[in-house]
C-alpha cells in the first residue's frame, strides 16, 4: 500500500473498528461472561435450554422461510415480465415497485396495520360484500405480510438484475437447439439467474431472521421471534442473556449466508454477474 | 437440386422502420450461400427469420415446399452459429454441445461418442471439461459450429461467425468451413460483410442493401456482370462512368466510342459502364482509346494501383509496369472488358475515385466496405 492509500482508508479503518468491530467485541464479551465478569458458555448453554427461545427461533426461522420464498415467487414472475417490457416503461414499473423503500418505515407498518385491523380497509370491503370479517391484524400473517412487503424490493431488485442481464441470443440458441419455452427456461434462463435470486434469498432472509420491528408493530406483542427476546433482555438490562441469544442469532445468519455464497459459486453463477 | 427452402414476398419492419422489403430468395439444397451486404442491410433479420426468432410481417417462409411461418425454432430442422457464438456460459463444453442432442432425446448411451465424433470435426478433441469462457475467439466459435452442427441439421444458418477472428484465423476457418460443408453435405447460409469471403466460400451470393435483394448470382457471375452501380461498387473495385447505348455491342462514354459484348437496350439509352481496375491496360497515349494524366501510383506487391484523370474522372488502374505521377498515359480496353448495366437508384453514387483515400482502404480489411459505404449517401 502507498502512502496515500493509508490515509485514504484511515476514516473507513476508523469505521470498521468503531461501529463494527467494538460492537461484536462488546457482544461477544457479554455473551460469554456472567455477570461477575467470568467466562462462561452459560448465557449461550441457557438460551438453547429455554424451551421459550426454542420455540421462538423455530418461529423465527419459519416466518424468514416463508417470507423469503414469497417474495421470490412473487418477485421472479414480475422480473421475467419486466424484462419484456419497452425501456421507458420498464424503469417507471421499477421505479413504483421499488418507491415503498424511499417511504418511513414506521409509516409503512402503520399503514398496513390500517390495512389489515377488524375495523380495517380489508374487513370494510368484506362486510361491503357481504363476507364475514376476518381476523388477521396481530396475527403470524399479518408479520408475515409486513415482512414481504418490506423486503419484496430487496427480492425484486437482484432477480430483475439477473434475468434482464441474460443475453436474448442464449435463450435464442437453446430454443434453436431444439428446447421448448419450459425447458429453455430450466436448463438456461434460470441457472444463469441464480446468482441474482441467491443474492435476493439472502438480502430478504437475513434481515428477516433478525427482525423484531415488524413482529412487534404487527403483531401485538403476540409473536415473540428471537429477534424480540433479544431486544426485550437488553431492554430490561439483561445484557448478559440477550447477548447470549444474539450470538445463537448471528450463527444463524452465518450459517445461511455461507450456504447460499456456496450455491452461488457451486452454480458456477458467479462469471455471469461479474 | 430442388429448393430447400423459399423466402416469399418476405417484409420486416422495426419500429416502423422498413428493414426488409418484399424478399424473395430461393436456396437450393447442400449449396453454400451467403447473404452480403453492408452493416444494418437486414443480413441479420433475414437469418433470424428463418431460424424463427424474429416473425415476418408478411410472406412465406416455405421449408421442402411446406410453409414454416408458425412452426416455433425449437421444431425447425434449423441451426444457427450466432454472431457472438451464445455459448452457454454455465456449461462446459462438452455439455453445450451435448445440449441439442439432450433435447433431441438422443438415447444417452450414443451421446458422448457423437460430441466425441464433432469436437474432433472441429479440431477440439480433449477440450470436453473446459469452461467455454474462457477459450480463445476462434474455440469458441468451433463449439458454436459444433454445438449446432451435432443434430445434423438440414441447414446451418452463419451470422458473420468469423467477424472476431484475426485474418490468419479467418482464412484458416474459412477453409474449415467450407471443408466442414462438403463433408457434411448440409446447406450453408452465411452472412458475411467481407466480399472476399463471400467471393471465396460461396456457391451463390446474395448482395443486400437497405433491405432489399440488389442481385444473386454465383461469384463469378456478381463479379463480372453485377446489375447495378451499388453490387459493382461493393465487390471488388469498379470503375463506373456514365455512358450511351449507341446501338447494340457499341457505347459511348468519356466522349469516345467502344465496342462491347452487351446488347438488349435501346437506342441512346443513358447507362452505366463499369470497367474493373485490371481490365485496363497502359499504352503510349498515341495507342490509347482514353487520355488521361496519373495523379497518384500506390505500391502493392505484385502491381501498382495508379489514379488516372480522364477529363475530371478518376480512374483506377492496376497495372504491373511502375508509371510516374503527373505521366500522361494512354488507357486501352477490350470489349469484353467494357460492362453495361441499367441506370439505377446507385448511378452516380459509386465508382469515381476522386475522393478516393487509400489510407482508408488499408486501415481495418473487413470494416473498409462499410466505411466506403458510410461515406456515400446511398445507405442512409
Ligand atoms: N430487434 C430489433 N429492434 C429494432 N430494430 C432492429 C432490431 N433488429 C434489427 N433492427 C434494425 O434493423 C436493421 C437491420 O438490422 P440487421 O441486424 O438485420 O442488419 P445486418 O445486415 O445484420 O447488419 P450487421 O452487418 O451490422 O450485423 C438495422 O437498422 C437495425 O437497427
Ligand atoms: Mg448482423
Amino acid at each position: 500500500m502507498t502512502k496515500k492509500s493509508v490515509w485514504l482508508s484511515g476514516p473507513y479503518l476508523a469505521w470498521i473498528v468503531g461501529f463494527i468491530v467494538l460492537p461484536l467485541l462488546t457482544i461477544l464479551y457479554y455473551g460469554l461472561t456472567d455477570t461477575e465478569g467470568g467466562l462462561t458458555l452459560g448465557n449461550v448453554i441457557g438460551a438453547v435450554a429455554d424451551p421459550l427461545n426454542i420455540k421462538a427461533l423455530g418461529l423465527t426461522l419459519l416466518l424468514a422461510t416463508l417470507a423469503t420464498v414469497i417474495c421470490l415467487g412473487l418477485a421472479y414472475p414480475l422480473a421475467l415480465c419486466l424484462t419484456k417490457l419497452k425501456m421507458k416503461k420498464k424503469s417507471f414499473f421499477i421505479f413504483l415497485f421499488i418507491l415503498p423503500m424511499w417511504m418511513n418505515f414506521m409509516l409503512q407498518m402503520v399503514a398496513i396495520n390500517t390495512i389489515l385491523e377488524d375495523n380495517g380497509v380489508i374487513n370494510a370491503v368484506l362486510t361491503f360484500i357481504g363476507l364475514p370479517k376476518l381476523h388477521i391484524a396481530n396475527t403470524f400473517g399479518a408479520v408475515l405480510i409486513g415482512m414481504v412487503y418490506d423486503y419484496f424490493p430487496f427480492m425484486l431488485l437482484p432477480v430483475y438484475n439477473a434475468v434482464s442481464r441474460i443475453d436474448g441470443d442464449l435463450i435464442n440458441a437453446s430454443k434453436d437447439l431444439g428446447a421448448n419455452s419450459f425447458k429453455t427456461f430450466l436448463y438456461v434462463s434460470f441457472p444463469l439467474s441464480l446468482p441474482g435470486v441467491i443474492s435476493g434469498i439472502t438480502m430478504v432472509f437475513i434481515p428477516a431472521v433478525s427482525d423484531f420491528a415488524i413482529a412487534q408493530m404487527l403483531g401485538g406483542g403476540k409473536i415473540q421471534l428471537i429477534g424480540n427476546i433479544v431486544e426485550m433482555n437488553f431492554t430490561k438490562g439483561q445484557y448478559h442473556t440477550g447477548s447470549g441469544l444474539a450470538l445463537i442469532l448471528m450463527a444463524f445468519v452465518m450459517l445461511s449466508s455461507l450456504l447460499t455464497k456456496d450455491g452461488a459459486e457451486n452454480e458456477g453463477g458467479g462469471m455471469i454477474v461479474s | 437440386m430442388n429448393n430447400i427452402i423459399e423466402l416469399r414476398g418476405i417484409s420486416k419492419s422495426f419500429d416502423g422502420e422498413k428493414v426488409l422489403d418484399r424478399i424473395d430468395l430461393c436456396i437450393r439444397d447442400k449449396e453454400f450461400v451467403t447473404l452480403l451486404g453492408p452493416s444494418g442491410c437486414g443480413k441479420t433479420t433475414t437469418l433470424r427469420i428463418i431460424g424463427g426468432f424474429v416473425t415476418p410481417d408478411a410472406g412465406d417462409l416455405i421449408f421442402d415446399g411446406k410453409r414454416i411461418n408458425d412452426i416455433p425454432p425449437y421444431q425447425r430442422p434449423v441451426n444457427t452459429v450466432f454472431q457472438k457464438y451464445a455459448l452457454f456460459p454455465h456449461m462446459n463444453v462438452y455439455d453445450n454441445v451435448a445440449f441439442g442432442l439432450k433435447q433431441a432425446k438422443v438415447p444417452r448411451a450414443e451421446i458422448p461418442g457423437r460430441v466425441r465424433e464433432m469436437l474432433e470435426l472441429v479440431s477440439l478433441s480433449g477440450f470436453e471439461k473446459k469452461n467455454v469462457t474462457l477459450l480463445s475467439g476462434g474455440q469458441q466459435q468451433r463449439v458454436a459450429i459444433a454445438r449446432a452442427l451435432i443434430n445434423r441439421p438440414r441447414v446451418l444458418l452463419l451470422d458473420e461467425p468469423l467477424g472476431a477472428l484475426d485474418l490468419k484465423l479467418r482464412k484458416d476457418m474459412q477453409n474449415e468451413l467450407k471443408k466442414i460443408q462438403k463433408a457434411t453435405g448440409i446447406t450453408f447460409i452465411y452472412v458475411t460483410h467481407d466480399q472476399e469471403e463471400a467471393l471465396s466460400m460461396s456457391d451463390v451470393i446474395v448482395v443486400m442493401a437497405e433491405g432489399v435483394i440488389q442481385q444473386i448470382g454465383t461469384p463469378t457471375e456478381i463479379y463480372n456482370e453485377p446489375t447495378n452501380a451499388f453490387v459493382a461498387d461493393f465487390i471488388g473495385e469498379s470503375n463506373i462512368v456514365d455512358g450511351v447505348m449507341l446501338s447494340d455491342c457499341r457505347v459511348q462514354f468519356s466522349g469516345q466510342t467502344f465496342t462491347c459484348v452487351d446488347g438488349g437496350f435501346s437506342r441512346n439509352e443513358p447507362v452505366d459502364v463499369v470497367v474493373r481496375p485490371e481490365d485496363v491496360d497502359v499504352v503510349h497515349p498515341e495507342n490509347g482509346m482514353l487520355r488521361g494524366t496519373v495523379t497518384s501510383v500506390t505500391f502493392k506487391g505484385d502491381y501498382y494501383e495508379i489514379i488516372v484523370d480522364i477529363g475530371g474522372f478518376k480512374w483506377m488502374v492496376e497495372t504491373s509496369d511502375f508509371v510516374a505521377e503527373q505521366a500522361h498515359i494512354g488507357l486501352y480496353i477490350e470489349p469484353d472488358a467494357i460492362h453495361i448495366m441499367k441506370k439505377s437508384k446507385y448511378s452516380g453514387k459509386f465508382g469515381d475515385y476522386s475522393t478516393f483515400s487509400d489510407e482508408i482502404e488499408t486501415m481495418s480489411d473487413p470494416d473498409t466496405v462499410d466505411q466506403k459505404n458510410e461515406e456515400g449517401p446511398a445507405i442512409d
